[in-house]
């Protein structure tokens, strides 16, 4: 509760409007310009927040954090019910921004002048944030899938790094029959990444337009994701990957202790893997990084897992200012190279994607290798942008179910993409959407 | 288990009625009757409790109960929908494998509760020494813990990869939060936490026992167990049927444990394990504030079903309703 009123704006509708400021994370530098209030987690947002200050005389942020995720979205999600205590500008992870739109808690950006910075992101960034003409958010970062990788567990069973997954299979093969530990991972807990991979071979699970809010097309169970979920159901069936929940503790403690010769994740992983204390002390420069292994290598695909927007919420009493700021904040050259040199943030400013630091960078974590220029840079130029769930919580935690299902060799990926398509079909018919 | 809020200061105020030897006399009630004419002191001492009582929960009651008569679906808009969030509830599969959960649940555990704290409560009072007041306050330092906190200790300690189950098993270790062993991890999680407090109870009522019975009991030849079984047991009924009121009702609405355990639990908790879970998420994660409303209130018609017919079945043990 406290959050909501953290900005002295609950009580005001949830505009930052007024002059006092004295309950703002960051400091106010012009008293007199317009006050914006933002929710967001990122660790240094406070910096960004404080630079975007310094640098704007009009418009002034409020930066509150009202909890990392899934917590900051149970409030907005109040907010958005009561009609009022949203803040003006929000941070989302992108697979939220559909719902909230449909809800009506989001502002069409394109009437505020998205189009201005359109030019700074990739096709498929910008994808990601629209629904046919309107725009959502404004990306700040993403995360190209790749697969990270334990040197020392390759060299000691005589690995070679796959570039496919029928390779990855036979290395896990290998890796088993040598006493080894797992290859990798299936988690139930969340299964973003799993739908990143079904799309990698083709899948398109949502068809969905802004435009046409009742109209849904759902496909969960074509053959592509029946192959993937098959697949990965194998994996854990024959004792070559785990099925440990991941962003736990005993998931980094298995990390840490190497039961795991591969990570399936995303550019920002370093980072999460840094913070959690992985990869360092005597850990430190074991992981190194290859592209993600690819279905059909003479068409190689790209996928994201991940990433967040700045968006302007329908209770914005200054829409104007508000979308001066989901455009500006966290967009100046000193606050996305903080992002970036501090492993918060995988940019997807094309400014820092083509500044030759970032593209030269040899990253610490992977012991030297310059992991932007070799591999995430080429992953997130050829990424092509997706369709997320217009109802993306009920949907995880449906695929959460089949996913443990699998796991527990209840169900192959075959019967749990069959009963995760009905179940999505009831439910979407049941929240009053026609499919086609 | 959902916090019991007022009924804790029910409980104290009845267990010290138990310990002081009953209810106020007859005639006592008969002279605050009399003063007709000082009422408004009555009220005026009722108001601060009436006033946050109609506005905290009255008045949110209301409100739900007005808010589950409609329904909105996230593609269309709102409209009176009567009853059809209730017959929807009753057959959607979620909420009713949520209430067979804790049904069975609640069979598993307050038994257990029960018999911990009835057996800690039994021994304690028939200790006198110093070591007596220091268990009391050990085992009733559980409850004293925030449930959040005790919580996420067992998630710790119930972790396959560092807690002191996998130090002494090994890789074969008991995964106590998903498959077979979730029924077991979650009923350890919830006596640890209540016993404690069930013991302060039942401790408190027999400490209102007239110490004569049990002179009489030994004259006539009475060993300790006896005493414990025929004499003490008993006379401390009301207070068990207090507890076990309150304990099928806090089961009922099972929600603390499960939701801060469901991260960890590889998938073995689900969002809609039990039904104040499934509520919780219909109304802030899937938006379904009206839907999330009606499977409130059906828990609640099935609480009160629940607990209206075992007081039935109990009211002519000495009940705590008499």
């Amino acid at each position: 509760m406290a959050s909501l009123t953290g900005c002295g704006g609950g009580d005001d509708g949830g505009s930052g409007g007024n002059a006092s400021g004295g309950s703002c994370s960051v400091p106010i530098v012009n008293p007199d310009a317009t006050q914006v209030s933002v929710w967001g987690w990122y660790p240094n947002l406070q910096k960004v927040a404080t630079n975007f200050n310094n640098t704007h005389d009009d418009v002034q942020v409020c930066l509150t954090n009202a909890g990392q995720g899934v917590d900051e979205y149970n409030k907005f999600q109040t907010a958005i019910t009561a009609g009022s205590g949203a803040p003006d500008v929000i941070m989302l992870e992108t697979d939220q921004v559909p719902g909230f739109a449909l809800q009506g808690g989001l502002t069409d950006l394109s009437e505020y002048g998205a189009s201005d910075v359109q030019g700074k992101f990739s096709e498929g960034a910008w994808k990601d944030v629209s629904s046919g003409d309107a725009v959502y958010g404004i990306p700040v970062d993403g995360g190209p899938m790749a697969m990270m990788y334990r040197t020392d567990i390759f060299e000691q069973y005589g690995l070679t790094v796959p570039t496919t997954w029928d390779e990855y299979r036979a290395q896990a093969e290998k890796l088993k029959a040598a006493g080894g530990p797992l290859m990798g991972d299936v988690p139930s807990n969340v299964p973003a990444p799993m739908v990143a991979l079904m799309q990698q071979k083709g899948a398109v699970p949502w068809e969905y337009d802004a435009a046409n809010p009742t109209d849904l097309k759902i496909n969960l169970n074509d053959q592509n994701s029946k192959d993937v979920l098959d697949y990965w159901a194998n994996m854990v069936k024959d004792g070559l990957a785990g099925k440990q929940d991941q962003f736990t503790t005993d998931y980094i403690s298995g990390v840490v202790r190497g039961d795991y010769a591969t990570y399936v994740s995303a550019a920002w992983a370093p980072g999460y893997l840094t913070g959690a204390g992985a990869g360092e002390g005597a850990d430190a420069g074991k992981w190194a990084v290859a592209p993600l292994p690819q279905w059909d290598p003479a068409n190689p695909v790209q996928v994201n897992w991940g990433g967040s927007v700045f968006s302007v919420t329908e209770q914005a009493q200054d829409k104007e200012a508000a979308a001066v700021v989901a455009k500006e904040l966290y967009a100046d050259d000193e606050s996305l190279k903080d992002g970036w040199v501090n492993q918060i943030i995988f940019p997807l400013n094309t400014s820092v994607l083509t500044s030759d630091e970032f593209i030269n960078n040899q990253s610490t974590f992977f012991n030297g290798q310059t992991a932007n220029k070799d591999v995430y840079i080429p992953a997130a130029d050829a990424y092509e942008g997706s369709t997320y769930s217009p109802f993306s919580n009920n949907f995880y935690a449906e695929f959460t179910k089949e996913i443990t299902a699998m796991n527990n060799g209840e169900k192959t990926g075959s019967e749990a993409a069959d009963s995760l398509q009905e179940s999505m079909e009831t439910y979407a018919e049941q929240q009053g959407f026609t499919l086609s | 288990m959902a916090s019991l809020g007022t009924a804790d200061q029910v409980a104290s105020s009845a267990a010290a009625a138990t310990a002081t030897g009953g209810r106020p006399r007859p005639e006592a009630r008969k002279q605050l009757k009399g003063r007709g004419t000082n009422a408004w002191v009555a009220w005026a001492f009722l108001a601060p409790f009436a006033l946050v009582f109609l506005v905290f929960l009255v008045a949110p009651l209301l409100y739900a109960l007005y808010l589950s008569l409609y329904t909105k679906g996230l593609a269309t808009g709102e409209r009176f929908a009567g009853l059809d969030n209730y017959t929807r509830a009753f057959t959607d599969p979620s909420f009713l494998n949520g209430i067979w959960f804790v049904l069975r649940f609640t069979l598993v555990v307050i038994p257990v509760q029960m018999a911990v704290s009835l057996l800690a409560a039994l021994v304690l009072d028939s200790l006198t020494s110093r070591f007596s007041r220091f268990s009391r306050l050990v085992i009733f330092v559980p409850y004293a813990i925030p449930a959040v906190i005790g919580a996420l200790m067992w998630g710790f300690l119930y972790s396959p990869n560092f807690g002191p189950l996998q130090q002494i098993f090994g890789d074969s270790a008991p995964f106590l939060l998903a498959d077979g062993g979730l029924f077991a991890g979650l009923t350890n999680v919830v006596t640890w936490q209540w016993a404690g407090y069930y013991m302060i109870i039942i401790y408190a009522a027999l400490q209102g026992i007239d110490p004569a019975i049990y002179e009489a009991a030994k004259i006539d030849g009475a060993t300790g167990l006896q005493v414990a079984l025929r004499i003490k047991i008993p006379m401390v009924s009301s207070a068990l049927v207090l507890i076990l009121v309150f304990a099928v009702i806090g089961t009922l609405q099972f929600f603390t444990e499960p939701q801060v355990l469901r991260p960890i639990s590889n998938g073995g908790i689900t969002a809609d394990i039990t039904p104040n879970v499934y509520a919780f998420n219909l109304a802030f994660n899937y938006a379904q504030v009206n839907y999330a409303s009606a499977i409130a209130f059906a828990l609640g018609i099935v609480v009160f079903l629940g607990v209206y017919i075992f007081l039935f079945a109990t009211r002519k043990r000495g009940g705590f309703l008499k």
